[in-house]
């Protein structure tokens, strides 16, 4: 063979890479027209998703999934101001980003398996997809994160040695699998296989099947058979990252047969940039629940969307640009309100601003972690029942507001009280609790001021974590000067009104800096 | 050999073919290529996964193309179909090269290597399959010392293609392996050798290694061996075929490529942007998980596929 491989190195560089480097410099170069600052237009939009659209189609997202996904963020970005210090293209790509955490994410990606036992775990895919290494993995992490017992069984009967290797994979695992007996249909398989997990009182029982392409009709019903009787509590569908535009043709064909509950994803591990992850996602309209890191048994992790959204837009360094930009823009708030608070001045407005910074930093949590040396309290604070959900009801409450009344409180008599709980869709007693609180804080943040400003509000935030179960956050540098009844009043007025902060860390900076400077809810109304 | 392979292939292309029918209905009536049309063409290419450059580049062809009017004044859809195929088949016609071709060594030493899961083995044995046919004695080399059951995949196979199957230990040294199985070859004149490697993906740094070490750990046995080093592309890759196929290249220097699975809903369309990104051969398609699931490839009938046309 004298087949010269050498000779095109030059030309090796991937189009897509290449491409991608200039996202950036090309949405500049769309934008270049755009010298007012202010908000995107539409025409500027349009040009910049040209732009987007190929990147993610070079990301392997499906085009017709590239389409939806195109005109959700135009409705997002157009209207948008754009940052103070940032271009306007790299406001765009913060967007797509955000979007693109939005649609990837989920909140059900734990496996359903906790019901009458044995739970029965399938997965299904095409050949060569990883079933079986992530049949292994599965049994190894339910058997030692989830405690359960758990067996594997293989009804690929097919492919040459597949049985004898999930056999291996379910000793290194240490989990039970189900003898094999030649000459049995997969049916008969799961059959005895549900039957044995009765007898020997297995939680969790995972289904190997074989590859199928879903063209093969034959294959196909099988599939469908395997599924009717063994009623799975999850039905997962594995997936190779690298896959391609075929990703939805697989993720349809499949879900249309048996219903997929959730999508693996592996080879995470490699260096594609896994826009099947969307495809699949949107298709199937399931969770991610997994992907496959490595080909060892422990290589399995939960689905993080902000990495995998990091991976298909590969614009890490514009996305955390534009979040330092809106951090900036959100400390300059943060500072200017607390000036009006120490001076005593905070009225339904300040509130309303307040509670848009909550929802838009990912709640109090982030707002507090841009104040130096709070940081650590969100993690004490996540042991509160806070809720987005109050968050919003209080916003709407001060929509209803007038103007006059944002400013002075002092004017809701009880007509007009039970107008504003008319017009928000609520409660008198939650225009109470709200016109309460207000009030209260109001005349925390006077306290506050006389303690000495920001540096008082740090005080008094680590009293507040000092004051909960766990001291160790307080550091002696900001010992205390709060007595037991302030903190006990801060805490009162903060309870049930702030977002959960379990996920805070991720929210900041994440899917929760969507608008940027703009109207807060300008979304919900 | 060829109708059957295009059959399979027209199989598995079909979806694809019928919505370039679609893409192409817009024309009914037209006496120039609109926009419509253009971008239908290119969405379908987009498709396949042929990649927005040259599917751009393609469509862009076919649009500056001036048709001859049938008799109802309009476009031909069948020319516009015509002038598609033939631009793909232009870029892939050059790496068009049957695997067969000029095996003068013996032993003649085949190595396979590729992304986990993309077909290697069953790729093994499919080739193991054909030189049997040609009357030529196989040593498979289970190179895969690290997969579970990779091994006793590799024999099953060995029994079926009537091969020889050299493994050693679970864990142990893929190279070492190779090299026993040239070493045998070599001391039973046995024709042809073919190395099965372990599935590995192309940014593991030592896995690549690996490679590259085996390779050379054959050319001491024989300066010119491995004399074919095949990658082997799952045809539902998108386009990361090309970051596999940069990095496959760099560590074995490839002398050719097979693609596999193209008889399900994927196109393999990005063997089209491969083709004129590296020039590197095509040998074969697989089709199937049978033995003689393995076809040669063909410039034409791909192209033409990818064109929803039939073949000549
Ligand atoms: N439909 C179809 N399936 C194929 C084709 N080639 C291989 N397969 C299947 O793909 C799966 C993986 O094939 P293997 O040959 O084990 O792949 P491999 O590259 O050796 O895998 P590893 O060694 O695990 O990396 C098996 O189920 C094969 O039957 C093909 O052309 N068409
Ligand atoms: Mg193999």
């Amino acid at each position: 063979m004298s087949f010269k491989h050498g000779r095109n190195c030059g030309l090796n560089i991937r189009f897509g890479i290449k491409m991608f480097e200039n996202l950036t410099d090309k949405l500049g170069n769309v934008f270049k027209g755009l010298t007012k600052r202010g908000a995107l237009s539409e025409g500027d939009v349009d040009t910049a998703l040209k732009e987007v659209r190929a990147a993610l189609l070079d990301a392997d997202v499906a085009l017709s999934v590239v389409r939806e996904f195109i005109d959700k963020v135009r409705i997002r970005a157009v209207g948008e101001e754009v940052l103070r210090s940032v271009t306007p293209g790299q406001q765009v790509i913060k967007i797509v980003n955000d979007v693109l955490i939005e649609v990837l994410g989920s909140d059900e990606s734990e496996l359903l398996i906790d019901h009458a036992p044995p739970a029965v775990i399938l997965l299904v895919g095409l050949q060569g997809s990883g079933k079986t290494t992530t049949a292994g993995k599965l049994a190894l992490h339910l058997k030692s994160k989830k405690r359960k017992k758990v067996m594997l069984a293989s009804l690929d009967i097919y492919r040459p040695a597949a049985r004898e290797q999930l056999k291996i994979l379910g000793e290194q695992a240490e989990v039970l699998v189900l003898p094999e007996i030649d000459g049995e249909s997969p049916e008969k398989i799961a059959r005895r296989a549900m039957a044995a997990s009765k007898i020997q009182a297995i939680d969790v029982l995972i289904l190997d099947t074989a590859g199928r392409t879903t063209l093969d009709t034959a294959m196909m019903s099988e599939a469908q058979e395997v599924f009717k009787l063994s009623n799975p509590s999850e039905t997962l569908l594995v997936a190779d990252a690298m896959t391609g535009q075929d990703a939805v043709q697989t993720a349809k064909a499949f879900s249309e047969l048996i219903k997929i509950s959730g999508v693996v994803l592996t080879r995470s591990d490699g260096d594609a940039r896994g826009g099947a992850a969307l495809s699949m996602r949107s298709v199937t309209g399931c969770p991610i629940k997994f992907v496959g890191v490595s080909e060892k048994l422990d290589g399995l992790e939960p689905f993080y969307p902000d990495r995998a959204a990091g991976r298909i837009l590969d614009m890490g360094d514009v996305v955390s640009l534009v979040e330092k930009a809106a951090e900036t823009i959100a400390e300059e708030d943060a500072a200017h309100m607390m000036k009006r608070m120490s001076q005593g001045s905070f009225d339904m407005n300040d509130m309303l601003k307040q509670i848009g910074q909550l929802k838009k930093m990912g709640g109090l949590g982030g707002v507090m972690s841009m104040l130096p040396g709070i940081g650590k309290l969100q993690k004490q604070m996540a042991a509160n029942n806070f809720n987005d959900k109050a968050i919003s009801k209080q916003e709407a409450i001060i929509y209803s507001m007038t103007k006059k009344e944002r400013i002075n409180v002092a004017l809701l008599n009880a007509s007009r009280r039970k107008r504003i709980a008319f017009g928000s869709g609520t409660a008198v007693s939650d225009v109470n609790r709200l016109v309460k609180q207000q009030q209260d804080m109001a005349r925390m943040m006077k306290k506050m001021g006389k303690m000495g400003g920001l540096g008082g509000l740090k005080n008094m935030m680590s009293s507040l974590g000092g004051g909960s179960s766990n001291s160790e956050q307080v550091s002696e540098s900001q010992s205390p000067v709060m007595d037991a009844n302030r903190m006990a009043e801060l805490q009162k007025m903060m309870g049930g009104n702030m977002p959960n902060i379990g996920n805070m860390a991720n929210r900041f900076g994440g899917a929760g800096l969507p608008g940027l400077g703009g109207k807060p809810s300008k979304k919900r109304r | 050999m060829a109708l059957n392979w295009f059959k399979k292939l027209k199989t598995g292309l079909s979806k694809s073919a019928s919505k370039v029918e679609d893409a192409l209905a817009s024309i009914t009536g037209k006496k120039s290529i609109d926009q419509e049309t253009v971008d239908n063409i290119e969405d379908q290419l987009i498709l396949a996964d042929l990649g927005i450059e040259v599917a751009a580049r393609i469509t862009k062809k076919i649009k500056d193309q001036k048709f001859e009017l049938n008799k109802n004044k309009e476009v031909e859809k069948l020319d516009v179909a015509k002038t598609l195929a033939s631009e793909i088949e232009q870029i892939l016609l050059p790496c068009e090269k049957n695997l067969f071709e000029n095996i003068t060594s013996k032993p003649h030493v085949l190595f396979l290597a590729g992304v986990n899961g993309s077909g290697k083995t069953t790729t093994a044995a499919k080739l193991a399959e054909q030189f049997r046919i040609q009357n030529k004695t196989v040593v498979l080399a289970a190179s895969d010392t690290f997969r579970a059951a990779a091994v006793e995949q590799l024999k099953t196979w060995g029994k079926r293609v009537g091969a020889h199957v050299v493994s050693g230990v679970d864990g142990g040294d893929s190279a070492a392996v190779a090299f026993k199985a040239l070493q045998l070859a070599k001391n039973e004149g046995k024709d042809i050798v073919i190395v099965d490697t372990a599935g590995r993906l192309q940014n593991k740094k030592d896995l690549m290694e690996e490679l590259t070490k085996t390779c050379k750990v054959l050319s001491k046995l024989d300066k010119n061996a491995p004399h074919q080093k095949v990658v082997v592309l799952d045809g539902t890759v998108g386009q990361n075929a090309h970051s596999q196929l940069k990095s496959f290249n760099e560590a074995i220097g490839l002398t050719g490529m097979i693609i596999t699975k193209l008889d399900g809903s994927a196109k393999g369309g990005v063997v089209v942007s491969l083709a004129e990104s590296y020039k590197i051969p095509i040998h074969a398609v697989g089709v199937g998980e049978g033995l003689d699931d393995l076809q040669t490839f063909k410039a034409t009938s791909f192209s033409r596929a990818l064109a929803g046309l039939d073949e000549i």
